[in-house]
This record gives C-alpha cells, structure tokens and sequence, in this order.
C-alpha cells in the first residue's frame, strides 16, 4: 500500500536533521500562521502564486534561491566544522553516513536550487524588461517552470526526515549510485528531484530563447539588445541542448536502478564511462549556463555605474558567443585521469584553455569600460570589481587543471573544490549579488541599503579567500575531496582558517538579512519614483519601478544599443503617447497545481507507491487538458485604465 | 619528506613557541604572531611541493612554469583594475574622461591577442606536457620495471606483485630507482590511485585495467590514497608507499614468501568484503590468474 514507506524510514538515531527540521518546521508553522492571521491569503495566492507575471515569477526564483541558500550554507558550515574537528585521529561529530551526505546535498542544492534560480530568476525579471516587450514569450508555462523547480526544492528537503538524501557526491556517479552499492532511497531522491526540477529548467530554457527570438520591441535587432540579454540568450541555449543530455542520463541511471537494467552497472555489459562523459556533457555547458548571465550583469552595472557605453559590445557578443560553442567541446576535462590517450587529454586540455580567450577578452572589455569612466561605487560595482580580481585567479587555476599532467596530481583534490568555488562564489555569487542590488529598487520601488550591502559584499569578499585560498594550498599537499575525517594532523591549522572563512560568509548572510530588513523599514524615505534610480541606459529603466504588470504602455521604438540612454540624450522620455488597450495573460493556477501533483508524483516514484504515482500522473494530464480546453484566458486592460496608471506614473494627475 | 604518522602534537606548537618577544604587547597581536609562523609553517612542502620522483619533479615543473606564465597577465590585470576603479572614481577631479569611449580598433586588437597569445604558448606547454607525461608511458631507466597490479576493494588498496607470487593490502613496498608499471583494476565502485609525491593518479574502475608508470628517486615514505569517493570506508583507504633500496626490496621479498596467509580464492572473497581502516598485511602466495579474474569478473566476492 505505501511501497518502501514505514516509521523506520525516519532517523530517529540521528536527531540532527530532525531537530534542524523540526525548527524549520515551525518556522514555517510560524510564517503560515502568520499570513493566516493577518488575512493574506486571497492576496498571496492572486498575486504570486498563480501569477503568470514574469515579474513576479522573477521575484519567487530569487526567493527560492536565497532560501536554499540558507540550507545550502547550513550544508557548507557543517562540513567545515567537521572536517576542522575530525583531524589526526578524531572521528568528529559526523559520522560518513551523515557526512556523505551533507556534501552531496551541499553540492546539489548549490547548483540547482541556489545558482540555476538565482540566474534563471534575474533572466525572468529582466530581459522582458530590457527588450520593451510585456511578458515572456508563455507565460503560464513559466509558471509551471518555476513551481517544479519549488517541487524539486520541496523534495530535497523531505529526504531530511524521511528516508535519506544520496550519499554518492553531487554528481552520482554510478557504480556508486547504482542499487548494488547505494540500496536504500537516497539516490532516487537525487534522482527525481533533478528530473522535476529539470523538466522546469528545460521549460525555462525554452521560454527565454523563444522570448529574446521573437519577442522584442519594434526596432530592438540583436545587435541592439542589451549584452544582458545577449548573455540570457546564450545561456538559455545552452540550457535547451544540454539539459535533456541530463535527463536522458538519469533515466538511464533510473532504469537501471528501478528495473535491473545494466547501463552503468559493473556487470552484464554496463559502462560508467558512459555516464561520466553524459554527465560532464552536461556538466560542464551548465557552469556557463551559470557564469553566462552573471557576465551580463557586470557588463550592465560596471556600464552603467560607469557612466560610459560598454567598452567593444560586439567583441562582448562574440566573446559569449564563443564561450557557447565551446563550453561543450571540453567535458572531457573533468576526467583526464580515466586512461584516455594523450592525444585525446591534449586536445581537450586545449580546447578548455582556448575557452579562456573570449572569457580574458570580457575581462579586458570591462577593464576598458572602466578606463576614464565616472565609477560610482555602490555595492553591485563592489560586487563587479571583486568579481573581476577573484575571477581571474579562479581562471588561472582553471586553466592549470586543463593541463592534463598537472590535473593528474590535483584531480578530485582540495585544489579543485577551491577552483570552482572561486569561480562559482567569485562570479555566479557575485554576479547574482551585483543583480540583486541592481534591479531591487526596479522590482519593489525603493533602494537597498548601501551599508548593510558593502558590510555584506566585504564579508563574502573576505570569506571567501579565508574559506578556499587554505584549500589551495591544502590539494597541494595531498588532500583530496570528501574526506570525513583526516589523518594529517599538519593540516589542522589551515583547516581552521578555512572554518573561519566560512563563518566569516555567514556574517555576510547575516548583513544581506540586515540590509533587507533595514530597507524594508526604512522604504518611504528611499522610494524610486523616477524609476530610473541608478541613470540607466537600457529599457527596463524606463518605466516605472515597480513596472505596471504591462510594463510598457507603448511598446518603446528602439534606434540603438543602450536605447534609454540615448531616449533620455534626446529628451524622449516625457512625451505622453497614445494609448491602446493593451492585452495580458490572466493569473493561472496550473502551475502551482502541477507542482502540486508533480510532488507527490516524485515522492511516490521515490518510495515505490505505484498507485499514487499512477494518479499524481493522471492528476497532471487532466490539469493540462483543463487547462488546455479553457478558453478566455487573455485580460484585456482598456486604454483609458492605461491612461489613468500611466499617468499617476508621470505624476500627470492624480490616482482616481 | 614529511609523514603524517610521525608529527606529534608538539611538532605543532614549535613554531608558535617561535613567536617573536615583542607579540606580549597586546593579546591581538600575540595571537596573530602565534598564528602567523603556524600557517607559514603549515604550508610545509608536502605532496607536490615535495615531489620524489621524475614524474610528480615533471608535473611540479608544469605546474610553476604554466602558473608563472598566466601570472604575467593575471597580476597587471589585477593591479590595473583596482587602479582604474581607484583613479576613475566619481570624486576624482584630476582623472580624465572620455564618456563616449566605447570602441577603439587597436585595444581591441590587443585584447585579443593577448589571451590568444597565452593560450598559444600554454597549448604548446600542454600538447608536450600531455604526450610526456602520458600515465601509459614506460619510464627509462636502469632498471627492469617492475610490475605491480593493483585493485581498489571496500576500502582497502590490494597490492599483487605478479612476478614475485605476493600481495600486500594497503602497503606497497616497491624499490627505490626502478619504473613500476602498474596494472588497475576495481573489485567494487570507481576509485583514484594516487601517491601524490610521485606523480599522476588514475581511476580503477571495475571490469577494466587502467594503467600507470611511477618511479621513486630515493628510498621513503610516501602517502597514497585513493582520490574518487567511494562510499563509507572513503577516508580510511590510505597507504603507504614505501620505497626502499633493491636490496632491501629482495629481502621484504624474501620475508613476506615465508610468512602470512595465501591469498586463494576463499581468501581473496574474505578480503573483498567491506571493512575499514584496515592495517597492512601481507600474502605469502597468490593464486595465479587473480587479477586477470578479478578484471573479468570471474572470481567469488566480485560484484
């Protein structure tokens, strides 16, 4: 009746994450509570939860990323403190059971519920935005992206108390994932999770390239889009060709495990070669499915914080043009050390360096766009300038682990972990960091505050080198990845400073929690009412902050780059239009139903009850269907309501 | 050379003991100073930075020469960023500016090449550093190779000297001076066999043999573990790499042929059962075939 589900699923041996969950538990008890209380259900529930508003879908992505953001880090400092603790004999406090699989939720919470919703959350909100237009090109389907992709987060954080979460790394690797070795649920939680989520992802992907594709305002060519929406391009294609590489991988990992079949087993003709490559031909175009936007949205602060056009914009297009074909010619690099022939590790190693090209040009571009600029230094220009001194030493030693030699000695060590958390943290961090003060005052209508956000961008900045330059030089002298405890009691000192980083990035949480609360409090006195806060140079500055739901009342006629810069040179803005009835999607609740069916679906297929799997499925069909036979589903806004918000807008007249 | 099993709690605390006098002034600065020799001291040469033979000396080499040659464009372009953010900042009155600067042929040009011309050179660096130091490579010497094949079990190292008729679990005894060619193979999940100290590692994986060329320069001992994740027993599944004079090699030959057990086929399917933290051992004989079985996975305990 309920498959593999019975109490001794639950770990009650290990009162850690229950007492973790128990107080997250209540925390949410707490917030529910709260909005049953206050009355704020009908709101929520019409205005954010079944929104189809891109807008506001952009916000929720963000939320999600920053509250898994706070699991992810939990994940982060405990291992820390383990691996600080369990030195020279000592076992610390976590057991491998319980460490194994702290950094394999660490790793796959980080990349798929904090980095890939932070970046798919600021593409959502700000390329509609930027290319003039209203929405994206489905915006129900962008519902449903963003509630399967809560699902997947949902999912995750019930492996904590019922069942267990994989115990593999995040990358699953079989024969380790396979039923042989990893026989209880921990795997298919891993499994499923990423299946549902992924599923959003691809959705969003597909969005985004048919949004920037087809939907652009009248006179927007591509070669006058901003290089934000050119990076939210690049990385939506590659999330189109390499996410389904995943899923198809994982089905095959799923078949193996749910119905014995052998392609990745040791024995019976199974490979995990194949996966591994599978894997990094994935694994790899996503890191720049990660690093991609976070480009964009340094060329648009240090643009426009600079107060000068981006510096060679069609080299920055190239560049990131580039950077998407090749990133999927150098999986091979995450493995040198399989026995392939030199050759092969030597065009790969090369291959991956030559990535370095258009990535240095970008540096350089930047570099040149700050040359004789105006820099004002507000918190997402901290975040661009730390960006651009870290990143480039997460590259250098990115490209020593492309020389394949070099790779044998340091491969799967310490050394590694420090690379991509120099180029994760030092630029899809701070990338995200940078947008998420940038477009704040464009989302909510008020600023942040700028003192709790440079106490919070110096505490990352420190933290992070305190936290991975000792890892360094820790994979120089021999320790590998994924201890859980360590024999060489020589390595405690720098350990400990590493401990100490990753207390010092919780202090930068702490500040980020701050600087919202204190702006939130003190919003009526850092209201943006011109709705161009920073003097910005492209389209979403030129409405007002927060946007009306049609963003534009007029779509806006675009002659160059940088279309509200040159808008405003020429005194463009303050002329009042036309109106025209203006036609929007109405609020659909699909997507938060689906997510709905799509969660107990997954933890079905997870605990093996086959008959709620079998009516989740029928549930989501028949959500589709409804939802595909419905007809009135467009919102007509009449152009006098258009010219009555717009012009409390302009401050023409008064609210009626 | 440095070995773990050998530092004691006092080797630790030496260097803050070495704290100059004047650290006594303010606790902020006692602890600093006390820290300060402790992590200088910490970044002992260990691993690569101690490299004991011509493979990990190759690799080390590769690793400054390509770190030296980025660093030629890293550091200016560190340095010229916090100096264009510093000089260009809105407050200062002397800084020109062009605002209108947004495309200049010849930066261009150099923004280009100068990546380009990095890559160009580090291409070549990599192109020769991968067909030299190719894991498969036999290395030249004196000596005749040696062969020694390896399998990575739950979670220990099983160590089969073919020619000699021995094994050994997590101990690898090997002589100083001559090339060891291993042959690897998994008897359970994927692992990485690494003696950082002499160079590349390479997975085992099971139902194939992966292959490795070492070489110790000097007798010592050499830390090695595995380096992919593997489960449970992950952590413990170290040894020691022990290289020692030929002589000295002939006579732990000697030794273990008359002592221990036979690693038969009910001995090799109690050994590949799952333990952790296991202490060296030694086989006096080995089936023959073994470890040609275990890669095709014709031998009980395989799984």
């Amino acid at each position: 009746m309920l498959g593999k589900l019975s109490w001794s699923v639950i770990p009650f041996s290990q009162p850690l994450p229950l007492y973790a969950m128990g107080v997250v538990g209540l925390a949410i008890l707490a917030v529910l509570g709260i909005i049953t209380r206050k009355g704020w259900w009908p709101y929520l529930w019409r205005e954010w939860l079944t929104s189809v508003d891109h807008k506001r879908i952009g916000v929720m992505y963000l939320i999600l990323a920053l509250i898994m953001l706070l699991r992810g880090y939990s994940d982060a400092i405990m291992m820390r403190s383990q691996q600080a603790i369990a030195v020279g004999g000592a076992q610390g406090y976590l057991p491998p059971d319980h460490y194994n699989q702290i950094f394999s939720s660490h790793g796959t919470i980080m990349i798929f519920f904090v980095a890939m919703p932070f970046v798919i959350g600021l593409m959502n909100f700000v390329v509609p935005l930027q290319l003039g237009v209203r929405d994206v090109a489905f915006p129900v389907l962008n519902s449903v992206s963003f509630w399967l992709s809560a699902s997947g987060a949902l999912l995750i954080n019930v492996s904590l108390v019922i069942g267990n979460f994989a115990r593999t790394g995040w990358m699953g690797y079989p024969p380790l994932s396979e039923l042989a070795f990893s026989p209880d649920q921990g795997v298919d939680y891993y499994l499923w999770v990423l299946q549902i989520s992924g599923i959003g992802t691809l959705f969003a992907g597909i969005n985004m390239v048919t949004t920037i594709l087809k939907l652009r305002a009248p006179g927007m060519t591509y070669f006058r889009m901003p290089v934000f929406c050119w990076s939210a391009l690049t990385s939506s294609i590659l999330i189109v060709v390499a996410f389904p590489i995943l899923t198809a991988t994982f089905a095959m990992l799923l078949l193996d495990r749910y119905l014995g079949m052998h392609f990745f087993t040791n024995n019976a003709g199974g490979n995990m070669m194949m996966y591994v490559n599978l894997f990094w031909a994935w694994g790899h175009p996503e890191v720049y499915i990660l690093i991609l936007p976070a480009f964009g949205v340094f060329s648009e602060v240090i643009a426009t914080f600079s107060r000068k056009p981006l510096f060679s914009y069609r080299s920055m297009v190239l560049a990131l043009l580039a950077i998407c074909v090749l990133s999927f010619m150098v999986w091979l690099h995450h493995f040198f050390t399989m026995g392939a022939s030199a050759d092969v590790n030597a065009f790969f190693g090369i291959m991956s360096m030559i990535i370095g090209v258009p990535t240095g040009v970008k540096v350089f571009n930047w570099l040149f766009t700050l040359f004789r600029g105006r820099i004002v230094f507000t918190t997402p220009v901290l975040y661009s300038i730390g960006f651009m001194v870290t990143f480039v030493i997460g590259g250098m030693t990115g490209i020593l682990l492309a020389v394949p030699p070099v790779d044998f000695v340091l491969h799967n060590s310490v050394f590694l972990v420090a690379h991509f958390h120099n180029v994760i943290i030092g630029g899809v961090l701070f990338g995200a960091f940078a947008g998420y003060n940038y477009w704040f005052p464009k989302a909510f209508g008020f600023t942040l505050d700028e003192r709790w956000g440079k106490a919070s961008f110096w505490c990352w900045l420190v933290g992070f080198y305190l936290a991975f330059m000792p890892l360094y030089v820790l994979g120089m002298m021999g320790m590998t990845r994924r201890l859980q405890h360590i024999a060489d009691p020589s390595w405690r000192p720098l350990l400990l400073v590493a401990e100490l980083g990753a207390i010092v990035i919780f202090l930068a949480i702490l500040c980020m929690a701050a600087q919202l609360y204190v702006s939130i409090r003190t919003r009526a006195s850092r209201r943006d009412l011109t709705g161009d806060p920073w003097n910005g140079r492209t389209l979403e500055w030129a409405t007002s902050s927060p946007p009306p739901a049609y963003n534009f009342a007029v779509m806006p006629r675009v002659a160059t780059i940088d279309a509200f810069w040159e808008m405003k040179r020429r005194g463009l803005t303050a002329i009042e239009p036309a109106y025209e009835p203006i036609e929007m999607p109405r609020n659909s609740p699909i997507g938060f139903i689906i997510a709905f069916f799509a969660v107990i679906t997954g933890f079905s297929l997870i605990w093996q009850i086959w008959w709620l799997v079998i009516l989740g499925l029928l549930a989501i069909l028949l959500t589709v269907l409804v939802f595909g036979w419905s007809e009135n589903r467009q919102l007509e806004i009449a152009a006098g309501d258009v010219a009555r918000l717009e012009r409390v807008r302009l401050g023409l007249g008064r609210p009626a | 050379m440095h070995d773990w099993r050998y530092a004691t709690p006092d080797a630790l605390l030496r260097p803050s003991s070495n704290a100059p006098e004047g650290a006594r002034n303010s606790r902020l600065r006692h602890w600093l100073a006390g820290c300060a020799p402790m992590l200088v001291c910490s970044c002992q040469r260990q691993g690569i930075l101690d490299p004991q033979g011509p493979i990990a000396s190759a690799q080390q080499l590769l690793l400054i020469n390509a770190t030296e040659i980025m660093l030629v464009v890293v550091v200016p372009v560190i340095l010229a960023t916090l100096g264009f953010a510093w000089w260009y900042r809105s407050s200062n009155t002397r800084a020109k500016r062009s605002e209108e600067l947004a495309y200049e042929g010849r930066i261009d040009f150099v923004v280009w090449s100068i990546p380009a011309l990095v890559v160009i050179l580090l291409g070549g660096v990599n192109w020769i550093g991968s067909h030299e130091l190719d894991p498969r490579a036999p290395i030249s010497a004196n000596a005749k190779p040696l062969q020694v094949d390896v399998v990575s079990l739950d979670w220990k190292w099983l160590f089969i000297y073919p020619d000699q008729g021995i094994a050994a679990v997590n101990q690898l005894v090997i002589p100083a001076g001559t090339p060891i060619n291993f042959h690897l193979t998994s008897a359970t999940v994927m692992n990485s066999f690494l003696i950082q100290q002499l160079g590349s590692q390479i997975y085992t994986m099971p139902g194939m043999t992966t292959h490795l060329n070492l070489l110790a320069d000097n007798p010592g001992e050499y830390p090695g573990i595995s380096a992919n994740f593997s489960g449970d027993g992950f952590a413990d599944m170290r040894f020691t790499a022990k290289a020692v004079r030929t002589a000295d090699f002939d006579a732990w030959v000697a030794q273990v042929r008359g002592s221990g057990p036979a690693l038969d086929s009910p001995g090799y399917a109690a050994l590949a059962k799952p333990s952790e933290a296991v202490p060296p051992m030694t086989y006096r004989s080995v089936e023959p075939k073994l470890f040609e079985r275990i890669v095709n996975q014709t031998v009980i305990g395989s799984q």
